[in-house]
């Protein structure tokens, strides 16, 4: 049974919290005290019906106030995979949570209302979702029992979400027509809608193809903490412990260090204590060189003939997650990225984009909140560094404010150069 | 080629990438132990995380003086398997010295003690970074809290102050005397938990399997009979066949009905369960819908 790491945008309207409680509701992961306790608080507000929403709105401010405040996990499994839902509210902070909450999902679902058809917030979500480089993308055309089930209602928002996102780096896209309310095509098949041809929400989220989600090729592995313990049984042992960011490592592979360039071979690789034949992402090993070459936290093994650009240059798009604060020309922030922290100035400010008309705004001096724009990074050491379409590992980055530790931007590297 | 990992090693391989993260980066971390299997799967991970070498950080357990004596046996064995620091931050020291008043009456816990013991020995030892064992499928507090969480210097929690926490870029700053809980096993349900222990072979104490014991019903729950609680005088005391699903303070754990004695037995217990472990078995949860949430902003695990 494999992993898949999904991510929900959309607003309370759009019923996407009803859509999380049907698929956790149908697939049968909610448990009776939940449900027990989710019925009380709905009959005491006098709710006509069971408020599903209430499983996803955890905190006391949430119910009281009926918002909902931050990023939220669930979790059901089938017997085919096991799922992790990260429920990203759509209010205000909408560009803030989403991209909190989908940095690591292999898809992402957009829920658009049937009647109202693409709103600003979908075409929002549809390119953070691209900016992001979620593999797969799932439309969830929701309420079609409002507009009796119209096939036509449904074919006008796959026309136009198409065109729109055409204009996007969307791999995989899919349109599903549902009711989360009464269940259909979230679970179960619907019976109202014959003309639909394809599965069910929770039948796609099944079978939908990602192995090939991660990079295979590149080889990347960035050192995160030296094993050496220098101890009677092992006086000599000398482990690079991390996780594989991207490509796969096999014992014999020529491979070079980066910052330094210096090359070496792999001795064996370790998992929980064992040697495997071979670490691929996201796999946490063990890497053994044969050549005792000096390595620390932040450095890189890559192959030889395939190597990250170790550059104190980049290039990159950054989402600004900081209300107090504002992204400049000028502004020098904590940077990490992989197992490397740094410091980061902004070199240029290029442009802020307008997400909406996804048009450029050359004029613009800065970031705020929410907003996201391309900017020119110096950094004070190297960084080993990949495109970020390429690598979303090694081609993304936080950016932390100095003096109160709080993370306010997130990067994807466009350029190395 | 298989280049894919099963949804508990993917699991396991972001646990120990979190656990390796917090010993590079923190100066003084601690692991939270508190016999229970959570807490065990976390250290099981972290003798794994850095061996061959030895865990670098000692463990600490924050003890209501109710325990199950099969949990502190094997806590001690632990301790001298892996070669471990252990430090017991101890409640019935606090109450001893006033620092702390204790509940009396019908359904008293010290649960809500735990929080000044915890959070004066973080002072006493400068703790920066404490592991606990705390998953998002447990209660909906947690489902909203971060890998790292970070507390201020009370130690509380801010669920609508809390750092964006995006892809593996976990960031630990922090000021002084501020400090960070990470949870490694966030993103694991109790089905995960089990399915690890039986596959890892983790060793967990013997009371998490069916065994007979003397326990008396309240509020729905079955408790143990123990020095540390006895039955009212309505409350008839039966043996039952029972297995604890949590282990925790042993006057507000409540144990379960159940014939499982062996992992696979539970296994499949839990694959078809209806009721939450919380639910089925914490009386601390069950005060109040937001229990959790309001002990979580003062500084509670």
């Amino acid at each position: 049974m494999d992993l898949l790491r999904l991510a929900t945008a959309g607003s309370v309207d759009d019923g996407k919290s009803t859509l999380i409680g049907r698929l956790l509701y149908d697939s049968k992961s909610i448990f009776e005290d939940q449900l027990e306790s989710i019925e009380k608080t709905s009959q005491s507000r006098g709710d006509e019906h069971t408020d599903l929403a209430l499983l996803t709105d955890g905190l006391r401010a949430e119910r009281e106030q009926g918002i909902t405040i931050d990023v939220a996990h669930r979790y059901f499994a089938t017997p085919k995979r096991k799922f992790i839902i990260a429920d990203t509210p759509g209010h205000i902070q909408y560009t803030r949570n989403m991209v909190t909450g989908a940095s690591t999902a292999n898809l992402a679902i957009i829920l658009i209302d049937a009647r109202k058809g693409i709103l600003e917030q979908s075409r929002r979500h549809a390119f953070i979702a691209s900016l992001l480089q979620i593999p797969h993308l799932v439309v969830a055309v929701n309420k079609m029992d409002l507009v009796d089930y119209s096939e036509e209602a449904f074919e006008k928002v796959r026309l136009e979400f198409t065109e729109f996102a055409s204009k996007l780096d969307i791999a995989d896209l899919t349109f599903i027509p549902m009711s989360a309310l009464v269940g259909d095509n979230v679970v179960d098949r619907s019976t109202n809608m014959d003309w639909y041809n394809g599965g069910t929400l929770l039948h796609h989220l099944e079978e939908v193809h990602i192995a090939s989600d991660y990079n295979m090729v590149d080889g990347r592995f960035p050192v995160q903490y030296v094993i050496r313990p220098q101890s009677k049984s092992n006086p000599d042992y000398r482990g690079y412990a991390g996780k594989m960011a991207g490509g796969i490592l096999r014992p014999g592979d020529e491979i070079a260090v980066l910052p330094s360039g210096f090359t070496s071979k792999i001795k064996a690789i370790e998992y929980n204590g064992e040697e495997v034949a071979e670490a691929y992402s996201p796999m946490s090993v063990v890497v053994l060189l044969e050549d005792e070459i000096d390595i620390s936290r932040g450095d890189m093994i890559c192959r030889v003939n395939n190597q990250a650009t170790a550059t104190q240059d980049i290039e990159a798009m950054v989402c600004w997650m900081s209300e107090a604060s504002s992204l400049t020309e000028g502004s020098k922030l904590a940077i990490k990225h992989t197992t490397n922290w740094g410091r980061a100035m902004v070199k240029d400010f290029r442009y802020r984009l307008d997400i909406n008309t996804l048009s450029r705004d050359m004029e613009a001096k800065g970031l705020e909140l929410n907003e996201i724009g391309k900017v020119r990074l110096r950094i004070t050491k190297p960084l080993m560094a990949d495109h970020y379409d390429r690598n979303r590992e090694t081609g993304s980055f936080i950016l932390v404010d100095e003096a109160t530790n709080v993370t306010v931007g997130a990067g994807m590297i466009t350029s190395t150069e | 080629m298989k280049s894919q990992l099963s949804h508990v090693k993917a699991l396991e391989s972001e646990a120990i990438f979190i656990i390796r993260e917090v010993a590079a980066e923190f100066e003084r971390p601690c692991l939270l132990f508190s016999g229970g299997k959570d807490s065990i799967l976390i250290l099981n991970m972290a003798v794994k995380a850095f061996a061959p070498a030895p865990v670098p950080f000692p463990i600490m357990h924050v003890d209501t003086g109710h325990n199950f004596p099969e949990v502190i046996e094997f806590r001690d064995r632990m301790v001298e398997k892996y070669g471990l620091k252990l430090i017991v931050a101890s409640v019935q020291e606090a109450i001893d010295s006033g620092k702390v008043v204790e509940q009396t009456g019908k359904g008293a816990s010290r649960n809500r003690l735990q929080t000044t013991a915890l959070l004066d020995a973080i002072e006493e030892h400068k703790f920066d970074a404490l592991f606990g064992g705390a998953r998002r499928d447990e209660e909906k507090a947690r489902a909203k809290e971060r890998i790292y969480s970070f507390r201020d210097e009370f130690g509380q929690w801010d669920p609508k102050g809390q750092r964006p926490e995006l892809w593996s870029l976990y960031n630990g700053r922090y000021n002084a005397g501020e400090h960070m809980r990470v949870f490694p096993i966030s993103n694991w349900t109790e089905l995960d938990v089990w399915t690890y222990i039986r596959d890892a072979e983790v060793e967990v104490p013997a009371v998490y399997f069916a065994h007979n014991r003397p326990v008396f019903e309240r509020d729905g729950m079955w408790l143990a009979v123990t020095e540390f609680l006895s039955p009212e005088e309505d409350e008839v005391v039966e043996e039952r066949m029972v297995r604890f699903r949590t282990i925790g303070d042993a006057t507000c754990t409540g144990a379960v009905e159940s014939p499982a004695q062996t992992i696979d037995q539970v296994i499949e217990e839990v694959g078809a369960t209806r009721i939450t472990e919380r639910g089925a078995t914490r009386a601390d949860d069950r005060t109040a819908e937001a229990a959790m949430e309001d002990r979580k902003k003062e500084g509670y695990f």
